[in-house]
């Protein structure tokens, strides 16, 4: 007696899509099209090789000398950053609400979300080009570009954390008669604030990768030093202003973790101290 | 919180009605304090000391206005000679750069990930190699990699893939941390070796994470490349870069334009893909 289902069953039960399998092998095929179409070849990567052992040998060691006008750059994309991210976020604030399908009627979301994703489009250095090009070279170049970037990132997140809100507070708080300032302050600003924190100290990191960047356009900070660094070939200077920059981020991502500990975790500076921030982080959303 | 009190410091507060009731315990408030009174200090400090010229601050707006009106109208004709090859060499860049960063990245990934590698110090390591990757820019890396192989593609495409590491092997490596124990344990128990088990046991669990990961960062490596070749890692920054020197600006508006329907076109194309396909 042989129930139906087993009858049912196809003669290869474990039989897989041959999709996958044909993706692959187009996948291999692309890959040996677009290196002869870039000309990467092995030869070059060989040559590049033993170009790669002398780079390194006078990358090391690292000369600390010019120490002065490192820690100059490094004030400067310090300085860049903060003010972007303030500026960034004090606009994308309004923008982000503006944004939201949820609160606001078409007319107001259609013009703000054009904002964001015009924002959002470019790369911060190609931005910082065109500003180095409106207002001159220096800082202000950088800052107005990283403020463009916050913008399209804190909107994009800001929008999408609000309408993502659950309608019951802001409902029991128009209920009351509140007005829509009062909606906003106590229905919708409690329930994104955690993530606002998240995303806004992201920023601030992120600025600050990019702050030391926006200089090798001309935009002010570290990245310019770098750069003429660069093309002197004064690659232990280079090495200097590497591992600077380096541990300047890290210490921005280390302070970042502590105030997520604080606004989200509710930690106290007694437990930041000691755990040195086991706060986990969000995912990361965009490039870091 | 400030409301939970013993039972022996409870009899001893005052009525319910009188009590104050605060949402967090005076060490939260001060470190919330300040954290408010750093960021206060750290604008107020680099307002005052950061050199920006007033009068290009209030000039500003104008400039920009002029900028755009040299650019328009876009110098069309610039387009099937130069840019349209610039432009497939970034999409060339972007996605071999991706490509290489997925089979640099499962490696580390899988050794910074406990449960599969079970010693912090090789995790530690592992996750050093994450953490250096992700703080260099791609600008920087690019750097590098023209200094190492001169200038064009090549050096492009590694800055891309090496920039790429940090990130989708940390994403990976979480993905691997966070798999399900059973099939595992059911792979050991039946005795299948260590590459039965990853293949049967942990791929299946990942997959589907592993290539939203890499679609999200070929969508981002898109943008990347784009600016890579203004410090000579080829692309179409090096056509960008050309233009802007010259100040053709028509062309650079073209050039721009471009890179605008190319990052547009990614995040369409990567986001019917994750519908259909993830």
């Amino acid at each position: 007696m042989s129930s139906p289902a087993v009858a049912a069953l196809p003669a290869d039960p474990f039989r897989r899509s041959p999709w996958p399998r044909v993706a692959m092998v187009a996948l291999v095929i692309y890959v040996i099209y677009a290196c002869a179409q870039l000309e990467v070849s092995w030869a070059r990567v060989e040559i590049g090789l033993e170009n790669a052992g002398r780079f390194f040998a006078r990358l090391f060691p690292p000369n600390f000398s010019r120490w002065e006008l490192l820690v100059k750059g490094l004030q400067e994309s310090l300085q860049i950053a903060v003010l972007a991210s303030t500026l960034g976020i004090v606009l994308a604030l309004p923008i982000g609400l503006c944004a939201a399908r949820n609160l606001m009627p078409s007319w107001a979301t259609w013009p703000a979300r054009f904002i964001i994703v015009s924002a959002r489009s470019f790369h911060p250095v190609i931005v910082a080009i065109l500003f180095v090009k409106a207002v001159g070279f220096g800082a202000l170049a950088g800052i107005l570009a990283l403020t463009l970037a916050s913008i399209g990132f804190i909107g994009k997140l800001f929008t999408e954390a609000i309408e993502e809100i659950s309608d019951k507070e802001v409902e029991a708080i128009r209920a009351t008669g509140a007005s829509f300032a009062s909606v906003l302050a106590f229905g919708v600003l409690p329930q994104v604030f955690s993530r606002f924190i998240g995303f806004a100290t992201y920023q601030l990191d992120s600025n600050l990768r990019n702050s030391t960047m926006v200089g090798i356009v001309g935009a002010g900070g570290v990245g310019g030093t770098l750069f003429a660094a660069f093309q002197r070939f004064d690659y232990d200077y280079v090495c200097a202003i590497l591992i600077s920059i380096i541990t300047l981020i890290m210490i921005g991502e280390v302070l970042a973790t502590g105030v997520r500990a604080i606004f989200i975790g509710n930690a106290t500076l007694s437990d930041v101290f000691r755990r040195g921030g086991a706060h986990r982080r969000e995912m990361h959303l965009e490039d870091d | 919180m400030a409301g939970a009190a013993t039972p022996a410091a409870a009899a001893a507060q005052p009525p319910v009605a009188e009590r104050i009731w605060r949402r967090f315990s005076p060490a939260q408030r001060l470190a919330r304090f300040s954290v408010y009174l750093v960021i206060v200090a750290a604008i107020a400090a680099s307002v005052q000391s950061v050199e920006v010229i007033p009068e290009f601050l209030a000039d500003a707006p104008e400039q920009v206005v002029d900028l755009l009106t040299r650019m328009w109208p876009a110098d069309w004709a610039h387009y099937p000679d130069t840019v349209h090859d610039a432009l497939i060499e970034t999409l060339h860049i972007a996605t071999l750069g991706t490509l290489l960063s997925l089979v640099l990245a499962m490696p580390v990934g899988i050794l910074a990930a406990h449960n599969l590698v079970p010693s912090t110090p090789v995790n530690l390591i592992a996750k050093l190699i994450l953490v250096s990757s992700r703080s260099v820019n791609s600008l920087v890396w690019a750097l590098l990699f023209v200094g190492i192989f001169g200038p064009g593609a090549l050096a492009g495409t590694l800055a891309i893939a090496f920039r790429s590491i940090g990130f989708v092997g940390k994403l990976f490596g979480e993905a691997l941390e966070e798999a399900q124990r059973g099939p595992i344990e059911a792979l050991t128990a039946a005795g299948a070796p260590w590459m039965s088990r990853m293949t049967y046991g942990y791929w299946p669990q990942v997959s589907p994470a592993f290539w939203s990961i890499a679609l999200f960062r070929w969508d981002i490596n898109v943008r990347e490349s784009a600016v890579l070749g203004l410090v000579g890692a080829g692309g179409i920054g090096m056509v960008l870069d050309s233009a802007l020197n010259l100040f053709q600006w028509p062309r650079v508006a073209v050039v721009l334009i471009a890179i605008f329907a190319v990052v547009v076109v990614a995040e369409v194309v990567v986001t019917q893909v994750r519908r259909r396909v993830i």
